[in-house]
């Protein structure tokens, strides 16, 4: 065959290749900015925090100074850290379980109208029902403490990812649809070529929320369940140290618990942008 | 010749009532360029998806004696998690071709589109145009013998849209395909065809069967050309007659 359509150069590839940057001063890359100005924030946050309680003497079973929180998580660092294992653990059991039972209960309600019709309500109903109203109860059911609390985390984590993949399987570019109707795909084809990549994007999204709601479930849980004495979480930490009137091993937790949040975020946020960049919107660099 | 479509007595109703289509008769050749023109609501598109297959006639027959049909709708349509090329196979992933041969199948398509050096790119690194270009090339890797175009080029300027008009024309002589092309302007409609079906709508309908006696290659001089203005108003004059039977509601 020869080339019977003129070479399309033309007609706009120009805006394909990337424009060659010109050397912009390190401060000024997006990039850098983004991690740069909220460090700057944390930097004076803390140092204003540091300054006030020294110059009014604030006792630190009262408020801790950020350097003696610091030091704390280092002097406690085999209770502290045992403890992180023991939620995190916890935490990625959950959201693990979350995600593969979000997943598959989304898959049920695309195949059939019925069954998302007759279900869904219990889904929102399982959203809307406080975790920390049904703990207790799911830790007498339950005997092993960590399944438990497992269990009680993935309740928490399991809607959105519900939500969000089947509006995702069900946003399906009307177009795709009906070339693939055309072209007399299998119900199998539609599914793994055109739903599940369609799909992606918002199930992205889920995880993101679902990391985070993961972790919460989890501590809620430990917080409930370490008042009967099961836990060994950083929950329960916090529990202890609230009766010892140890507030700066609190607070070290409680910075814990916060990282290991962040932490969960930016790799949802980063495995997001590995399996998206390049051709979504949400995670293409803006021009 | 067989004709490559035969459409007898086809009408569309739809569940509310809507006459989107009265009875149409309709011979196609095979190997012609035949254009379905007309304002929106004349029934253009629901004839043509009826001929793909897309939609089921309410009533009357349709023969349609190409083997492989291909459909070129509005828009692109391409997955833009796929790179042209995956674009391109996705026919022929579908029908399970081997992918040795599909390989070279998306190739050769690609370089019928002139976008050989594009393969690897990603749908929104590239124009409307090229993105048109890509889904001709889809609908051209499983090598139809009746290619359907629904207002391909209708989303892209003016000068972007007669190159690919001219290159189509190319495509249709340099592969003996059947085209069935659905437009809403005259000018393309009188470069591209070697026949005019001019459809009316409110109720949609047939209203005037035009031949555009033209002999091809038709350069740029065509369509600046005193024939081509003599067939332009020919069609516009049938649009109009048409268009004064209804009841104003534009």
């Amino acid at each position: 065959m020869s080339a019977v359509m003129s070479q399309a150069h033309d007609d706009a590839a120009a805006e394909a290749s990337p424009q060659p940057n010109a050397v912009v001063p390190w401060l000024q890359r997006p990039a850098l900015q983004r991690v740069f100005y909220p460090l700057l924030v944390a930097v004076l946050l803390l140092a204003a925090w540091q300054a006030l309680v020294v110059a009014f003497q604030v006792p630190h079973y009262l408020v801790p100074s950020p350097l003696r929180v610091a030091g704390t998580l280092f002097t406690d660092a085999a209770l502290l850290f045992g403890a992180l294992v023991t939620t995190l653990k916890i935490t990625v059991l959950a959201f693990v379980c979350a995600t593969l039972l979000g997943v598959a209960i989304a898959f049920a309600f695309v195949q059939s109208r019925v069954i998302e019709t007759a279900l869904f309500p219990y889904a929102v109903l399982l959203q809307v029902t406080p975790i920390v109203a049904i703990a207790p109860l799911i830790i007498i059911w339950v005997k092993s403490p960590t399944a438990s609390l497992v269990i009680c985390a993935t309740l928490v984590a399991l809607f959105p990812i519900i939500a969000n993949t089947t509006l995702g399987l069900r946003s399906v570019n009307p177009g795709l649809a009906s070339y693939f109707r055309l072209q007399r795909a299998t119900r199998w084809q539609t599914l793994v070529r055109l739903r599940i990549p369609s799909a992606l994007p918002y199930f992205f999204g889920g995880l993101r929320i679902s990391s985070g709601l993961a972790l919460i479930g989890a501590v809620v849980a430990e917080f409930v369940a370490g008042t009967g004495g099961t836990g060994t979480g950083l929950a329960y930490q916090i529990l202890q140290a609230g009766y010892q009137l140890n507030i700066p091993r609190m607070f070290a937790a409680l910075v814990l618990i916060t990282a290991t949040g962040v932490a969960l975020f930016a790799a949802m946020a980063a495995l997001s942008q590995w399996a998206l960049a390049g051709w979504h919107e949400s995670e293409v660099p803006h021009e | 010749m067989t004709p490559a479509i035969q459409v007898l007595s086809v009408s569309k109703t739809y569940a509310n009532g809507t006459q989107a289509l009265l009875p149409v008769d309709l011979t196609v050749q095979a190997g012609e360029f035949v254009t379905l023109l007309g304002a929106s609501g004349c029934g253009k598109s629901t004839l043509l998806k009826m001929v793909a297959g897309l939609l089921e006639p309410t009533d009357g027959r349709l023969r349609v004696g190409a083997e492989r049909i291909a459909f070129v709708f509005q828009e692109a349509t391409l997955m833009p998690w796929a790179r042209v090329q995956a674009n391109v196979r996705l026919p022929l992933d579908l029908a399970q071709v081997p992918r040795a041969e599909a390989d070279a199948r998306v190739r050769d398509a690609l370089q019928l589109v002139g976008l050989q050096s594009f393969a690897s790119h990603r749908p929104r690194e590239l124009s409307g145009g090229m993105q048109m270009r890509v889904s001709i090339a889809r609908s051209l890797v499983t090598r139809p013998t009746l290619l359907l175009m629904d207002e391909p080029f209708g989303a892209l300027d003016e000068i972007t849209r007669h190159k690919l008009d001219a290159d189509l024309l190319e495509l249709w002589r340099e592969q003996k395909l059947t085209v069935v092309f659905v437009t809403h302007s005259i000018y393309e409609a009188v470069y591209l065809s070697q026949r005019v079906i001019v459809m009316a709508a409110r109720p949609g309908r047939v209203v005037d069967d035009v031949k555009i006696d033209e002999p091809y290659p038709r350069g740029a001089a065509f369509r600046v050309s005193t024939a081509f203005a003599a067939h332009a108003a020919r069609l516009q004059d049938a649009l109009q007659r048409a268009s004064a039977a209804e009841p104003a509601l534009v």
